[in-house]
């Protein structure tokens, strides 16, 4: 396997006296879909928020694009190349659609076609209509394209994804899953945090299950889809 | 009333409303991205006055041109914004994280600070200002003589309304601060570096701050005291517009204004009570402001770590009680000067105690507590001088007063939180200290009353200090029980998560208006038995300073302990007492060391002790 976008090794992490992450391992390779699956409380949100910075790692690595990102500020690791959308969007509300984008845009790497509002309209046409709309003011499915396209803007060479099915209606899933697969064919990694199995085998080549804080299996998604009993030992609640 | 009278009122309550506006937008914009209370934003202000008024007549000397004024106005406000690099460059920096409370705390200590280099700087005297060239004369509207720089000034605000309109909304910094404002985590996760967001911000809101003060220089004089005075209104026009929302600060000062305007013809002696209430009615109507938000749970300030664990005294803290309660007790045996000191001592830990009590163990965060100890004070003060009566019911009356004053103003202050409920007690013990300032006739004013001693079996130095040691003994011996009986415990489970405690049948607002009205009490029996050691009484015994003076006794104790908050009273006062004579600078002094305690030593002084027991054990 080529050098991966990110890897990830012994990551541990938590919440005050709570530790929830024991030694996650997982690598996200270039232009590759990965889903990270798991039950509620398995640490999914945690590890992307501990990769991203957000929750400053108790120990581990984390290597992106070639460099150690562990212990580093976010928007230091954003600079990087990271994209990250929050599970509960965290879009700014009292901006609009034009001007949530804005906040996100960073210039884009030499010799890559930087991403840009009209563009990003193109790829959700929803936006487009609604640009100079108060983001406050849309619902839960455009709030989520929102995000996906503002983190976009800083021309990321990965993604991390936060649940970004979770509570949308099935069309609107439809139309993220859509939007994964074409950040995918853009050539940007994703790493997607998923409890929906149809959602992942969508539009992931691979999947990893974490439980009580690590990575218990990791396969091809085919192989998870196909094999009930990882499921039921897993993922079934 | 004439309709052109009026009309002059309304004028001037736009034009102060206009200055008003300037000083408080620079506030709000710097609290909606650093999520952090300037005090020192006063000083910004007071700044920008001295700069001016040194600035300025120099301009003059080369042409008396208007535009030579207000570029000398521009480049004040410009230097002033670099002192606000300078602040968050320097201290802010460090103290994004910690608790509110700790914040506020440093940034009053840039207020003593600049108070002292404002003295060193400029010296003592008032320097009057240059009046504005092309705006000397006065215009007639109707009837009525009206100065033309006060029109001026109405069209100020609206102006500084509008440029910042457009920079919040035209440029990407000023849509990087308003996203800031909302989630300044989500912003540093889209690969905004904060630190130069923040230090953008502080150069900002400093310079509109030293701009407010600049445009002052025609009307009043750069004086030592504008920065305090300044801070309180520009604090009030942030919370009632709603904390981080520059629309909301103008609207709040153009209200604020008018009812200066009206409210002096009405109740001449009571216009600052007017504009605390207000902000008390707005705050119980609209907890967040006229256009502010519920803060998001994110990027929030957390509270300090309070009392967790209360456990009875081990050996070594029986001894080290005994060996304290000795100390006290043989005082007498050295000179009278060591009884003063330690009378003072046993009063403001009292005093520490009942507000470690709200903070530590109630996670109300009271940024008033000397409105308590000094209405005790005045009460028991009151009755001795106007009322003949004796010693002994005044100092039954003072926790009842102390306790009552706390129980109405607790009322609206329990329904709050965070920062909202900080700015509030604050409001409160200013609305307390102007009722005592204002009403001269009853309670003496600026100067304040003497005369107010002891019974003669009291009399004696040695006699009040054994007197005093009783009381204050027992009731922190009782507050202490309080804290550790289930009363405590609840008012801990309410800091800890105030939603769970309601949901499992805990009354949390009851809970926490008795714990703040206890406090209250026994903060009025300390400002009794205060006055008594005095024989005076005076309003700085409800000013800010001694608020802070008793949050700094409570940090350098910690906040954690129980008691630790007795032996930062001792050690702040003996500190204070000690150094206070010896230098001129005292405020530069203290100032650096509530700072220094911010920084280094932020689990006080009790921290330190058990991690010095945890290390030998």
């Amino acid at each position: 396997m080529a050098d991966p976008v990110l890897q990830v090794a012994g990551l541990r992490a938590g919440y005050g006296p709570a530790e929830v992450l024991f030694g996650v391992e997982l690598h996200l390779a270039r232009g590759e879909v990965a889903a990270l699956m798991g039950r509620n409380g398995a640490g999914k949100s945690t590890t992307l928020k501990a990769i991203m910075g957000l929750l400053p790692p108790r120990g581990g690595s984390v290597r992106f694009a070639g460099q150690e990102i562990a212990g580093q500020a976010p928007y230091r690791i954003a600079r990087l190349g990271l994209g990250y959308v929050p599970e509960d969007r965290r879009i700014f509300t009292d901006l609009t659609v034009t001007e949530n984008l804005e906040v996100g845009r960073r210039a884009a790497p030499p010799g890559r076609a930087p991403w840009t509002p009209e563009r990003l309209f193109e790829f959700f046409p929803n936006l487009a209509e609604m640009r100079h709309r108060r983001a406050g003011a849309m619902s839960g499915g455009e709030q989520q394209m929102l995000t996906i396209a503002r983190s976009l803007m800083g021309n990321p060479e990965a993604v991390l994804l936060d649940e970004p099915s979770e509570g949308l209606a099935p069309v609107i899933v439809e139309q993220m899953a859509e939007a994964v697969l074409r950040m995918k064919a853009e050539g940007i990694a994703v790493l997607v945090s998923e409890q929906n199995l149809d959602f992942a085998g969508a539009v992931a080549d691979r999947a990893l299950i974490l439980e009580k804080g690590s990575v218990r299996w990791q396969g091809s998604i085919a192989t998870l889809e196909a094999d009930e009993d990882v499921r039921r030992a897993h993922l079934t609640v | 009333m004439e309709w052109s009278f009026l009309l002059v009122q309304a004028l001037s309550g736009l034009a102060s409303a206009s200055s008003l506006f300037v000083i408080a937008s620079g506030l709000t914009i710097v609290f909606g991205v650093t999520r952090i209370v300037n005090f020192a934003h006063g000083s910004f202000y007071m700044l920008g006055a001295y700069v001016a008024v040194t600035l300025v007549p120099w301009l003059l000397e080369f042409d008396r041109s208007p535009w030579l004024f207000f570029a000398g106005v521009l480049v004040s406000a410009v230097v002033v914004g670099l002192f606000g690099v300078l602040m968050e460059v320097t201290l802010l920096r460090r103290i994004y994280r910690v608790p509110e409370l700790f914040q506020l705390l440093a940034t009053f200590g840039v207020v003593l600070i600049v108070q002292d280099l404002v003295l060193l700087a400029w010296g003592p005297v008032d320097i009057p200002g240059p009046r504005a060239p092309g705006l000397r004369h006065g215009v007639y509207i109707l009837d009525q003589r009206f100065p033309a720089y006060e029109l001026f000034l109405i069209f100020v605000g609206p102006a500084v309304l509008a440029l910042l309109w457009l920079l919040m909304h035209r440029t990407r910094f000023g849509v990087l601060i308003r996203a800031a404002t909302q989630d300044r985590e989500m912003v540093g996760a889209l690969g905004v570096n904060q630190a130069m967001l923040f230090t953008g911000t502080l150069f900002l809101g400093a310079a509109l701050a030293g701009l407010g003060g600049a445009l002052q220089i025609p009307r009043v004089s750069a004086n030592p005291q504008m920065d305090l005075s300044v801070i309180t209104e520009a604090f009030v026009v942030t919370v009632i517009g709603g904390m981080g929302s520059v629309p909301g600060a103008f609207l709040a000062a153009l209200l604020i204004g008018q009812l200066q305007a009206f409210g002096v013809l009405v109740f001449p002696k009571i216009t600052l009570v007017l504009v605390f209430l207000l902000m008390a009615a707005v705050l119980v109507v609209k907890p967040w402001g006229l256009l502010g938000r519920p803060e998001a749970a994110a990027g929030r300030a957390v509270l300090p770590e309070g009392i967790l664990d209360p456990r009875p005294l081990d050996l070594a803290g029986k001894l080290l009680a005994a060996v304290a309660l000795l100390g006290v007790l043989a005082l007498p045996l050295l000179d009278a000067y060591a009884v003063k000191v330690g009378t003072e001592v046993l009063v403001l830990a009292l005093a520490a105690f009942s507000l470690n009590f709200l903070v530590g163990n109630g996670g109300i965060v009271s940024f008033g507590h000397a409105a308590y100890f000094g209405l005790g004070a005045y009460g028991a003060g009151l009755l001795v001088t106007r009322a003949g009566l004796p010693m002994e019911p005044a100092l039954v009356a003072a926790p009842i007063v102390g306790g009552a004053s706390a129980a109405l103003f607790g009322f609206f202050v329990v329904r709050l939180s965070g920062i909202y409920l900080a700015m509030l007690t604050l409001a409160f013990a200013q609305i307390a200290y102007a009722v005592v300032f204002q009403w001269v006739e009853v309670t003496g004013g600026d100067n304040g009353l003497v005369g107010v001693w002891p019974s003669a079996w009291a009399a004696s130095r040695e006699a009040y200090h054994y007197l005093t040691a009783a009381v204050t003994v027992a009731a922190i011996v009782f507050l202490r029980r309080v804290i550790h009986a289930p009363f405590g415990a609840t008012l801990r489970a309410a800091r800890d998560s105030a939603q769970r405690a309601d949901a499992i049948g805990v009354d949390v607002r009851m809970h926490r208006w008795l714990g703040f009205t206890l406090a209250g009490a026994a903060a009025g029996l300390a400002g009794g038995l205060y006055a008594f050691s005095k024989g005076s009484i005076d309003p700085t015994l409800l000013g800010i300073p001694l608020s802070v003076d008793f949050l700094s006794m409570i940090l350098l104790g910690g906040i954690q302990s129980v008691l630790g908050s007795i032996a930062g009273a001792a050690a702040f006062h003996a500190v204070k007492d000690f150094f206070m004579p010896l230098t001129d600078h005292w405020r530069l002094f203290l100032g650096l060391s509530i700072i220094a305690m911010v920084l280094i030593f932020p689990r006080g002084l009790a921290g330190a002790w058990a991690s010095l027991r945890g290390r030998a054990a």
